[in-house]
């Protein structure tokens, strides 16, 4: 008798849910439960808001960039605006507060937006690429680096491998020690803004540093109208106005200082926008026409700075890979997660089409073997099939699938020559049935059983599923089929 | 929320939950003999796209030409959500204008429509419409010779993961239980 083997339970991925450094769940739900693509993230981000919003581990100097540009305004809407909405005109504030509004905008959506996250390659996928890379004869620990050669528009691009990451990057590509994440179309990681800078969030980074230049541009414009002009007052005043003149000299310094970085930054990723190029590329000099001689230029670049432009900062937003919930939850409820004894009573519906299996791995549930015994194209079809019949009608009771895959099994040709084996376990199925229907009712009973699928409920729900396009309650930001890659 | 439509929608839930596990527990049977993974194709630069050479583990299961339209579609898919043209300046143009705070309420190109927030659509979803072709596909080629297609969305866009299944009455038996042990010993 064919004994049904089951991958066993890898505990890496709950390991690495519980390394130092993750934002711990919500308090209060008891072990073990779902647990969402975030929670067992290998990286070194922060998920905060239900995985909603990322940062990168060591947040480091946006407290101080967001508090140095709240001074300064504060400071500027304190001191410089009533003065001269009396002599110029009362746009003035109003332009600062448009300003001001739209680079904390910028600004935190560059910090908390997911840069371009590639997830770490499934262990089968890391497998298959080891396949095909010859190792023959390394005896070292780290072989040397792996690199695949790869033609874009006709000029040779090498494609590294990482190691932590255990797959090619793709073009663009590259992993940021800091947050332990390889990055699409990688930038640079900026720690003014606290998080990396990468296709999904350059835009936003640009904006932010283009608008962050007009503001200092346009306060320091305004300070050293405020402060030619009102120099004769203050002649005039008594020794009080000295906290005044300190608030006046601080913003004149924290202006100074920042244009000249600011502007030369906004010019400089100007540059970087026009030609299609990536700071990362940029510092390497990867298309440099000193480095290699013949025909190295950029092979991304559409050789117009319009086009450029357009392609870098118009382009669609591309979805996060890194989603924030598992599938299962994204259906129920945004933030929501199954409880463990929910799949297991769901498990045991599923499994009403019962045979009558005789051995069991010790570990394994009684009503996980029952799939075993039924021809896989046969599942196959029920599962797809069932897409269409379960989230368009009422769940129908288990009786009904066997039936359904009695007929599929009958009429598919291609199965003809495996419907005789395959045949005895219909009526298996079909006696069994109804013994199987009544113990196990579905859903809702709220069993709290000790199954395998309560052990690791991340690695039972991990699924991609191609079927759950019509899943209605999805929130926009993520794709649906977010799911925690089997270990 | 009326108790009907919360009726329905727990129904809707219930049913994806027995789904999933239909799917788990085909994906983790003895019957799972290979994975074969289809590499991008980076000859246009970083646009998303899929090879479309013929793997020779699906050789004898299905035919190239089945593969290849299944492939080529995909590629069109994604070639249409990346396009760039006056759809996509207006967005950007907008985008711009409010922040991108937009992009809080509105849904782009890629993404899949979500019912409970209000949303602009500038274009169609596309990630749907790939979502709900490869059901098709799963449903009508591949799921009856054996096979089961994996959404690119799920594996980073890096590869499409086609899953071999080994027909129980075959002889293959003995062979897919220590090919998967073999996946299984890492």
């Amino acid at each position: 008798m064919k004994s049904c083997e089951y991958q066993q339970i890898d505990p890496r991925a709950l390991a690495a849910a519980a390394a130092p450094g993750f934002a711990p769940p919500r308090a209060g739900k008891s072990a073990p439960r779902a647990r969402r693509k975030w929670e067992v993230f290998p990286g070194k981000n922060r998920f905060y808001c239900g995985g909603r919003v990322i940062l990168a581990r060591q947040s480091g100097v946006l407290p101080m960039t967001l508090g140095l540009i709240v001074v300064t305004c504060g400071l500027f809407f304190a001191f410089d605006c009533p003065f001269l909405v009396e002599h110029l005109t009362v746009f003035i504030p109003v332009i600062g507060g448009v300003l001001f509004v739209f680079v904390v905008v910028s600004l935190l959506q560059t910090s908390l937006t997911d840069p371009g996250i590639l997830p770490r390659a499934t262990p089968d996928e890391a497998a298959d690429v080891e396949r095909q890379i010859d190792t023959s004869g390394s005896s070292s620990y780290r072989p040397p680096p792996r690199t695949r050669e790869i033609l874009i528009n006709q000029q040779v691009v090498k494609l590294k491998y990482c190691f932590t990451c255990k797959m090619f990057r793709p073009p663009r590509t590259s992993h940021c020690s800091l947050c332990d994440n390889c990055v699409e179309r990688f930038d640079h990681h900026c720690p003014w803004v606290g998080n990396c800078v990468g296709r999904r969030n350059y835009r936003f980074f640009y904006s932010f540093i283009i608008s962050l230049s007009f503001l200092t541009s346009f306060i320091f414009g305004c300070h050293g109208k405020y402060m030619a002009d009102s120099s004769r007052k203050l002649n005039e005043l008594c020794g009080c106005r000295a906290l005044t003149v300190l608030c006046t000299v601080v913003e004149l310094v924290i202006c100074f200082f920042s244009i000249w970085s600011v502007l030369g930054l906004s010019g400089f990723h100007t540059y970087l926008v026009a030609s299609n190029l990536t700071t990362n590329e940029d510092i390497k000099g990867s298309w440099s026409s000193k480095r290699g001689g013949e025909d190295t230029g950029n092979p991304y670049s559409h050789n117009s700075i319009f086009t450029n432009c357009c392609v870098t900062l118009c382009g669609p937003m591309p979805p996060r890979q890194v989603d924030t919930a598992l599938v299962l939850t994204v259906l129920i409820d945004r933030r929501g997660l199954i409880p463990a004894d929910d799949v297991a009573a769901s498990t045991a519906a599923a499994a009403a089409a019962a045979s009558s299996e005789q051995e069991l791995p010790p570990f394994m549930a009684k009503s996980d073997t029952h799939m075993c015994a039924q021809s896989p194209k046969d599942l196959l079809e029920r599962v797809v099939r069932s897409s269409d019949r379960y989230l368009l009608c009422p769940p129908g009771t288990p009786k009904t699938t066997p039936q359904g895959q009695g007929a599929s099994a009958a009429t598919d040709p291609s199965s003809s020559s495996s419907s005789e084996p395959s045949a005895p376990d219909f009526t298996e199925r079909r006696s069994s049935c109804p013994s199987a229907a009544t113990p196990c009712p579905p859903y809702g009973r709220g069993t709290k059983r000790a199954s395998l699928h309560s052990i690791n409920p991340a690695f039972r729900l991990a699924s991609p599923s191609p079927t759950l396009s019509r899943a209605p309650l999805v929130r926009g930001d993520a794709p649906v089929l977010g799911f925690v890659p089997p270990p | 929320m009326e108790p009907r439509r919360r009726r329905h929608i727990a129904m809707q839930r219930r049913a994806a939950k027995l789904l999933f596990h239909n799917l788990q527990e085909l994906r983790h049977s003895a019957s799972l003999v290979n994975k074969v993974f289809v590499q991008r194709d980076y000859s246009e630069g970083t646009t998303c796209k899929f090879q479309t050479k013929f793997p020779s583990e699906l050789e004898s299961r299905v035919e190239r030409t089945l593969f290849e339209d299944t492939v080529k579609t995909l590629n069109n898919f994604y070639a249409e959500a990346e396009k760039i043209g006056a759809h996509s300046y207006l967005e950007a143009c907008v985008a711009c204008a409010t922040a991108y705070l937009i992009f809080l309420c509105m849904e782009t190109r890629y993404e899949k429509a979500s019912v409970r927030r209000p949303f602009l659509h500038f274009k169609r979803p596309v990630l749907k419409k790939i979502a709900k072709y490869i059901q098709e596909q799963n449903e009508k080629v591949y799921a009856p010779r054996g096979l089961l297609i994996t959404d690119p969305i799920d594996r980073g866009m890096r590869v499409i993961e086609i899953s071999i299944y080994e027909d129980r009455g075959s002889s293959g038996s003995s062979s897919a239980s220590s090919s998967t042990s073999g996946s299984t010993a890492r």
